[in-house]
């Protein structure tokens, strides 16, 4: 999977499960101010990045994640 | 010491869906009880049971919204979103006064079972996800209701069994009554599903008599051979008379009794005394006569012993030529954790609509129903004051007594 296939992915899930506007989303948006998403719902972020790439996170694995961006990057950097 | 005066209701249940739908139903003796097939893989001793259908929030509340909400709580929502609005209560008036929530609910089966099978599926806690605890928690109602709607005022859910939405309305009027709070959402709700029943089917008192499942619920009658368990949410909104005269709002009943008791018995076998003296509490306090009481919603759920001992106790407060009678769990069914709450709707729909809702299915009645005046048929009444009746496991029991306001 590269980080289109990432990119493509998160932000379809952000989109129809957060039901987040999609002309928010963009690589610089961030994640707590501009996505308005609290501490609760990382932890569906959680399962949902297991449940599709079938990789093991925890919630203090986004302590470095400010932006969309971020969150792509560390998805790829954890597939790798 | 405050009047306590009902300003709004709504109501989900398997006879309707609305205020509205409910009355037809009501009046047209119809039956909500159904034949689920769910129940049979099962085990189920028997798979009748009320239904409702599962409702779609999503053009109601946000997905975090959503996702703490579980069954019983969506039915909650549908009636609150009913009950403020027809009591005229805004977001704006919830954000500038302090107003309460006490919901009666007993269970969340459902939603544990389902996020403990994950767990133990998949050996991490995480991936049950964030909702989960918010979904199983027997508060889960009042912690999702509050939040929805930023409730102010008193907060907690009220566990008393099949009693639960009936404890829940007197505890918010004793809080009313006595100048705590000015408003307060109460009610109750009930889950429907196949994980939420099965404990309750296997003590076998639930009926088996499915040919006919419109027909199985027969309080009362000589022939009941046990309950059908329902579920749905019903609301009411009580009010301070001060505070409902100040911003005008429709006033749709008093409540003017709230009488409780323990049965100090049997864990689910349940007696006369204890019923008999809820009732005569609740009486006292209304300051009325018996004779005043024109219409008991029984709490007869269908079963023989529980039924016999209720007309035992309403026949020992009312003795001959009492008030009319009519167990609304007839096209219902039991319906559980909610019931003390719908009852007390359905008995607030017949009195401002002018007619008593038949005691349906019934056809012969034995030595002790006999003795009580009961609507086999629907019956254009007017009347004034009724008293609805709910007790519970562990013997708790609840005597609601309402009034009709007549300007």
């Amino acid at each position: 999977m590269n980080i289109r296939d990432i990119v493509e992915n998160v932000n379809s899930f952000l989109i129809d499960d957060f039901e987040i506007d999609p002309n928010i989303i963009s690589p610089n948006a961030k994640i707590i101010d501009d996505l308005d998403i609290d501490s609760l719902d990382f932890v569906d972020i959680v399962v949902f990045i297991e449940e599709e790439f079938d990789i093991k996170l925890e919630i203090n694995d986004f302590k470095n994640v400010f932006t969309l961006q971020d969150f792509y990057d560390l998805i790829e950097k954890k597939i790798k | 010491m405050n009047r306590v005066v009902i300003t709004g209701m709504g109501i989900y249940s398997c006879i309707g869906k609305n205020l509205e739908e409910v009355k037809k139903s009501l009046y047209e003796g119809k039956s909500g009880i159904i034949f689920d097939e769910k129940r049979v893989p099962f085990g189920y001793r028997s798979c009748l049971t009320g239904m409702v259908d599962k409702p779609d929030l999503k053009t109601h509340l946000s997905r975090r919204q959503r996702i703490s909400l579980g069954e019983e709580g969506s039915y909650a929502y549908l009636a609150t979103h009913e009950a403020l609005k027809n009591a005229k209560i805004t977001q704006e008036f919830l954000d500038e006064n302090e107003v309460g929530i006490i919901y009666g609910n007993d269970s969340t089966a459902k939603s544990t079972i389902e996020s403990l099978d994950k767990i133990r599926e998949k050996k991490d806690t995480t991936l049950v996800g964030s909702g989960a605890i918010f979904r199983g928690m027997n508060s889960t109602i009042t912690m999702n209701l509050s939040t929805i709607y930023k409730l102010k005022g008193i907060n907690f859910t009220l566990s008393a069994a099949c009693a639960s939405g009936s404890h829940a309305i007197g505890m918010a009027y004793q809080f009313i009554k006595n100048g705590l709070q000015d408003c307060v959402i109460c009610g109750g709700a009930q889950e429907i599903n196949e994980l939420s029943m099965g404990t309750f089917d296997g003590l076998g008192v639930f009926s088996i008599d499915s040919k006919d499942p419109s027909k199985a619920s027969k309080p009362f009658d000589k022939r009941r051979d046990g309950l059908v368990p329902s579920g749905g949410g019903a609301t009411l909104v009580l009010e301070s008379y001060e505070s409902a005269i100040k911003r005008r709002a429709p006033i749709l009943g008093e409540i003017i009794g709230y009488g409780f008791s323990s049965n100090a018995e049997h864990i689910s076998t349940p007696n006369v005394d204890g019923p008999s003296r809820a009732m005569k509490k609740a009486i006292e306090q209304a300051n009325i006569n018996t004779s005043d009481i024109s219409y008991v919603n029984a709490h007869a759920t269908s079963t023989p012993v529980g039924d016999s001992n209720e007309a035992k106790a309403i026949f020992e407060v009312f003795g001959y030529n009492g008030p009319y009678v009519s167990s609304t769990k007839s096209m219902t069914g039991h319906e559980c954790w909610m019931a003390g709450a719908s009852e007390v709707i359905y008995s607030m729909i017949m009195i401002l609509n002018d007619f008593i809702a038949p005691n349906i299915n019934l056809k012969n009645t034995d030595e002790d129903s006999s003795k009580l005046n009961l609507v086999k048929k629907t019956l254009d009444k007017k009347f004034n004051v009724f008293l609805s009746n709910s007790f519970g496991f562990g013997g708790t029991n609840s005597a609601l007594i309402i009034k009709k306001i007549t300007s």
